[in-house]
């Protein structure tokens, strides 16, 4: 029978470093590399087993934990003569640097944890509806009817006017159709007809944005090649046939 | 104005106002020196502690609050089925725990502590409004420094930054690198 063994998660390398520190109750300033070293690509291996993803972090560490220990194994340099012995660099002091540095947040993660939880126990009032107290703006354009406004407009026009400055005032028109809407258009159309003229397309009540929306929108269809587009000869007529693909 | 009516209107400000109140702004409101203020709220503080009143006044930084009492947790509940807020994630309050103490402090400086990426982490806790932007560091990459905010202290009871629990001093061997 097949059965899975929930392990504890772990946060990262240090997490789990630190956990197997104080599993084998070690000094954490005086750490048995060789035998974390070996726990640690252990866990890893039953990760692996496990399924669990294993981000690279994990590997770096592995690599480095591997690294530190065959350092360990080489031969220390004897300082020479009786002078005072320099002291050597352990290979893992930088590690044992970040443990402890990590342990301290840990920890304070976990003082925080109960704190947090004291504290999401307390509630708190929203505040009072205040918008009756506020002071309002009045509405600027109470009692005005369109017709003052056309008014007031025309003023200003005939006032420019004499004041000899060029008045320009454009409309802006809503697009009479839209590229999505052609196309689907043009789509309907092509599958009726199967065969169109491009002179068919476009009619002379047309207004000019109509017309590069269509031409668009034809553009677009064959470039998703859903029509092919055909001329016999120079200047002959353009014939638009659906793509049979 | 005695200071019952003061501490009255004290009162009255910080609960029509429900979010935290700022110290200045009471003390503009009811025109005294900020310093009396203070002593004043303190004192209520006290003083409904000592009552054993249903509402505490909460204070981060220099700002007051009204709330309930976390003891009072389980009565309340039987009011209404309060939402659960879900508690942080470990990576969560280890990031957070990180940026508390250190700040303001860049990612990249964070994931060294960690010893894994905290993008995840540390977008829950931005979002969160634990955290927040303060600032750039002058260097290449002008990456961002991040920095608690009053809705942290408030998250954990927190009167400020000092308040927050002890964490070791860093030991000598840390300087036996350097």
């Amino acid at each position: 029978m097949k059965y899975n063994v929930i392990l504890e998660t772990f946060e990262g390398p240090f997490d789990l470093l630190y956990h197997l520190i104080e599993k084998e109750e070690v000094d954490i300033y005086d750490i048995p590399i060789a035998k974390i070293a070996d726990q640690y690509i252990e866990y890893i291996e039953q990760m692996k087993d496990l399924d669990l993803d294993i981000t690279s972090e994990f590997l770096v560490m592995a690599s480095h934990l591997l690294e530190i220990k065959s350092k360990m194994l080489l031969p220390k340099k004897e300082p020479e003569g009786e002078q005072l012995e320099l002291e050597e660099v352990d290979p893992r002091q930088d590690l044992i640097n970040k443990l402890i540095e990590y342990k301290k947040y840990k920890e304070a993660a976990s003082k925080l944890k109960s704190k947090e939880k004291v504290h999401s126990k307390v509630f708190f009032k929203p505040q009072e509806e205040l918008d009756n107290f506020l002071e309002k703006d009045e509405p600027v354009l109470e009692g005005v009817k369109l017709w003052d406004l056309i008014d007031a407009f025309n003023k200003v026009i005939s006032k420019n006017k004499k004041n000899g400055k060029k008045v320009n005032i454009k409309e802006i028109k809503r697009d009479e159709i839209t590229i999505e809407e052609s196309i689907e258009n043009l789509k309907s159309i092509m599958k009726r007809k199967r065969k169109v003229k491009f002179s068919e397309l476009f009619n002379n009540n047309m207004s000019i944005s109509t017309i590069v929306v269509t031409f668009l929108s034809i553009l677009e269809l064959i470039k998703n090649k859903f029509i092919i587009v055909i001329q016999k000869k120079n200047f002959d007529e353009i014939i638009i046939k659906i793509n049979k693909t | 104005m005695d200071k019952r009516e003061i501490k009255s209107i004290i009162e009255a400000l910080l609960f029509t106002w429900g979010d935290p109140l700022s110290l200045e702004d009471i003390a503009s409101i009811i025109e005294i020196d900020k310093n009396k203020v203070k002593e004043i709220i303190d004192s209520m503080i006290d003083e409904f502690n000592y009552q054993r009143r249903g509402i505490q006044i909460i204070q981060m930084n220099n700002k007051y609050q009204l709330s309930t009492r976390p003891e009072h947790y389980d009565w309340i509940k039987k009011l209404c089925s309060p939402k659960k807020n879900k508690s942080l994630s470990n990576a969560a309050l280890e990031t957070l725990s990180i940026i508390a103490y250190k700040q303001p402090i860049t990612k990249a400086e964070i994931e060294s502590i960690r010893g894994v990426k905290c993008d995840k982490a540390l977008s829950t806790i931005i979002e969160k409004n634990l955290v927040k932007e303060v600032g750039r560091l002058e260097k290449t990459g002008r990456p961002i420094l991040y920095g608690t905010t009053d809705e942290f202290l408030k998250y954990f009871g927190l009167k400020s930054l000092n308040d927050l629990p002890q964490i070791d001093k860093l030991s000598d061997h840390e300087n036996n690198t350097a």
